[in-house]
């Protein structure tokens, strides 16, 4: 029934797809037809075998067990450059662009333009001339040194890439997870523009309200198997696909208000600056208050919480905790005042990925448990336990490496850490980016808990829903200025657009 | 909640702990080592004199590499330890013979040698932490001028210590064991404390691991490195005082090589050189296994040259076999 509104064959099947990994069924019968011309969403949780499927249909792995055709043949690609020939092209979630070569260069890369060994640089600029022509970015020029570039930019070099194979196939792995709202809103033009002309796209995102604008199908993966293959978009509800993914009847509603926030103010800010970034900046937050801050990437939101946070040192401006002043740019001042900070970045700023979650949790405070400078391992231990109890970390082992933990449990080991420092303000930079959806309520009402206790917050979300949905007061950001405070039961989605916009300099 | 988790005893399927397990291939690779040297030059190398001459070469450049475990440990480098040590004998025996001579008591001469070695760390953490240059680089600059500025003080001479209770002193060996045996043990056995169970070690693990992530947990990361290089000359400064004792001399060309030496004997040992994780018990049998190495080659009279050869051959087995691990541990 599928194949109504779509004339001739699939251009790629995938039935019955197995794939073990040494203690771990990573796939275990995935099902999946693509057709030419169709942007087709794959959707799961983390650890559903997404990742795995890509890398399976990409070459980069060989499944043990199924069958996968493509245009019509029975085929098994022994390596990545071998589905790439065949018209299969993967853009990967940490774009492989290389900075230091050239927009030109990047294309071609491993598919130079030669004649006798030497690179024939005017025919390779004017083939990628032709291709970003296609891809609507004419604007970039080919010698242009990607590093340059913006991450959006490197994204449309490594599409051109793809397009340069004559790709059939393009798989994006979460390709709008770099991306501002406005980036997003040109990828889609370009995606579309390719399906207008036949190409195939998979489509993979965590972001439920992309499918609905870009996808034409999708199908759900959970634990490594097909739960729903095909289906058309337009006739699925977002709860549907929510309820598919998680195995039960998921909602992203938020916890309601139930603490009433005190009149004590523990976090103040004033007219915080730092020059060329941001201006200004005054608020306070009470004790069990939740303040976010809502703006697009590159407003000044997240630097405007790292420079509170003393991760950056401010031009001028005051923060105090509970009326005491703190010294500007000196972290470990700020954490000695009661402030903690889970940065966008966990694994490259929050983690230390190959220590275990014990480590990871206590090392804001392995300094105090310890007596005459000596480490007290036991203290340490029993401290991670409270934590992954209480805030249900699984795998509930807190020897195992944090490396091994998904997305949202590396999240709530960072929470751990400053609940165990026992924390009063603390600031959350994108505290659910990458966490599957399952997950979310749950963090949600982690942080609703945490407030309930006390502790003031302040959140930085792209999505407008989460600030709106979860802070109790909202700052709306714009180039670098607070244009709008306002309680969030006074403010919705639309209104806050339109600040933005309107604060925003044409 | 918590006690759904299975607690401690999940891991019966080793029973070793994990820091014993990691250094296992290391001992072993060591008595194969001893082996052949017993096979090879039979009762000559298994005697406890050999061995303690043995120990003896091992001793300075041990104290060195326990130095720099903590720097690569810490995702650093310290390429200036062995014109450093050189610089610290030079400073030293000059002051002895020109201001103090042997009539003052040489612990001034212990004290020179050591400041020199802590001031020159503190100057390598001082650029790597606040100046934001590249241990790699910042330590190269202080080889190079450590390296000029000894040769300056000393005129090119060497120095010859005549400290009648210093000479003695290093002629002790209690217990039959050499003191620069003894040093080289309290030096490993603090180092091993020091890293394995005090905040000084966790911070040193933490930074190598993640710089950034460990900043923002609010530990004062760039004093910390400054503490980190500071100990690395500490130990250039013990090690110079253990060189002074055994050669009785102050010279530039003291050292020379030794950071190669240090740094091949931490890596030998499975300390990674991105950091983050290492083992002081790993440095020791690093070292070891190189100067057994040394010793098997002298009693057969092999030349210098195939021990060159051969000592590059494990540097480059052991990297690969680090790599190895790692590509295991995250497929």
């Amino acid at each position: 029934m599928v194949t109504d509104d779509h004339q001739g064959a699939p251009l790629l099947t995938a039935s019955g797809v197995v794939k073990h990994f040494p203690g771990a069924k990573a796939l275990d019968g995935v099902d999946l037809d693509v057709y030419p011309g169709e942007v087709h969403c794959l959707l799961g949780q983390n650890g559903a075998g997404k990742s795995t499927l890509i890398k399976v249909l990409a070459g980069a792995h060989r499944p043990d067990a199924g069958v996968i055709t493509w245009q019509g043949q029975e085929v098994s690609f022994p390596t990545p450059v071998a589905a790439l020939r065949a018209g299969i092209a993967t853009m990967y979630q940490e774009l492989d662009v290389v900075d230091g070569l050239t927009v030109a260069e990047n294309i071609f890369l491993g598919n130079e333009v030669s004649v006798g060994g030497f690179i024939q640089r005017t025919s390779a600029h004017a083939r990628t001339r032709e291709v970003l022509q296609r891809l609507g970015h004419a604007n970039i020029a080919p010698g242009t040194e990607v590093e340059s570039l913006s991450a959006a930019g490197k994204q449309v070099v490594s599409m051109a890439r793809a397009l340069s194979h004559d790709a059939k196939l393009i798989i994006m792995d979460e390709p709008s997870a770099v991306l501002d709202s406005e980036e997003v809103a040109n990828l889609f033009r370009v995606v579309r523009d390719l399906v207008a002309n036949g190409i195939a796209v998979i489509y993979i995102s965590h972001r439920l309200e992309e499918i609905r604008q870009i996808g034409d199908r999708l199908t759900v993966l959970k634990d490594g198997k097909t739960v729903a293959s095909g289906l058309r978009v337009s006739d699925t509800t977002t709860s549907q696909v929510v309820a598919m993914m998680t195995g039960h009847e998921g909602t992203l509603d938020f916890p309601p208000r139930t603490a009433e926030v005190s009149d004590e103010v523990v976090l103040s800010v004033r007219d915080l600056a730092l020059d060329g970034v941001f201006r200004d900046v005054s608020f306070d937050v009470h004790a069990g208050e939740i303040v976010g801050l809502a703006g697009l990437v590159g407003s000044g939101r997240s630097e405007i919480l790292e420079t509170v946070y003393g991760a950056r040192r401010a031009t001028s401006g005051e923060v105090r905790v509970s009326g005491v002043p703190v010294g500007r740019g000196n972290v470990a001042a700020s954490v000695a005042k009661g402030m903690g900070f889970c940065p966008e970045e966990r694994k490259s700023q929050g983690l230390l990925l190959d220590e275990s979650v014990t480590r990871n949790i206590t090392l804001s405070i392995f300094a105090r448990l310890a007596r005459l400078g000596f480490v007290d391992d036991a203290a340490e231990l029993g401290i991670a336990r409270e934590q992954v109890g209480r805030l249900g970390i699984v795998p509930a082992r807190p020897e195992r490496e944090a490396r091994t933990l998904s997305g949202g449990n590396q999240q709530k080991i960072l929470l751990g850490r400053w609940l165990a420092h026992g924390t009063r303000v603390l600031f959350l930079d994108e505290p659910t980016r990458g966490v599957d959806v399952g997950a979310r309520a749950e963090a949600y009402q982690l942080i609703r808990e945490l407030a309930a206790t006390g502790v003031a917050i302040v959140i930085v979300s792209s999505e407008l829903e989460e600030v709106v949905g979860l802070a109790d007061r909202v700052l709306v950001i714009s180039d670098g200025r607070v244009v709008h405070a306002a309680p969030a039961a006074e403010i919705d989605e639309h209104q806050i657009l339109d600040l933005i916009v309107e604060g925003t300099p044409a | 909640m918590s006690a759904q988790a299975p607690a401690v005893p999940a891991t019966s399927r080793r029973r070793l702990p994990p820091s014993v397990t990691r250094n296992l291939g290391l001992v072993i690779a060591f008595l194969v080592i001893c082996l052949i040297g017993y096979l090879t030059a039979g009762a000559r190398f298994a005697s406890i004199d050999n061995t303690m001459t043995i120990l003896r070469l091992a001793a300075i450049i041990g104290v060195v590499s326990i130095g720099q475990c903590f720097v690569i440990t810490s995702g650093g480098i310290d390429l200036s330890v062995g014109s450093m040590l050189g610089l610290a004998t030079v400073w030293a025996t000059t002051g002895a013979t020109q201001y103090y001579a042997d009539s003052t008591t040489w612990l001034l001469m212990v004290f020179v040698a050591l400041a020199v070695g802590v001031v020159g760390g503190i100057l390598n953490g001082v650029m790597v932490a606040y100046g934001k240059i590249v241990p790699f680089m910042a330590t190269l600059a202080l080889l190079v001028a450590a390296k000029g500025l000894a040769e300056w003080i000393a005129n090119r001479q060497t120095q010859i210590i005549k400290v009648r209770g210093f000479e003695q002193f290093f002629s002790n060996d209690p217990l039959g064991i050499p003191v620069l045996v003894w040093i080289f043990a309290l030096v490993a056995a603090g180092g091993w404390v020091l890293y394995n169970r005090t905040t000084f070690g966790r911070r040193t693990i933490a930074i190598g691991g993640n710089v950034e992530a460990t900043r923002l947990a609010g530990i004062k990361t760039d004093r910390h490195i400054v503490m980190l290089y500071a100990l690395s000359g500490l130990t250039v400064g013990i090690a110079a005082v253990m060189m002074m004792g055994r050669t009785m001399a102050g010279t530039s060309t003291h050292g020379s090589l030794y950071e190669m030496d240090a740094i091949a004997a931490v890596v030998v040992g499975g300390t990674l050189l991105r950091g983050g994780r290492g083992t002081i018990f790993g440095t020791v049998i690093g070292v070891l296994i190189f100067t057994t190495l040394t010793n098997i080659f002298t009693q057969n009279n092999l030349p210098l040259s195939v021990q060159q050869i051969a000592k590059g051959a494990i540097i480059i087995a052991a990297v690969l076999l680090q790599q190895y691990i790692a590509s295991r541990k995250t497929a």
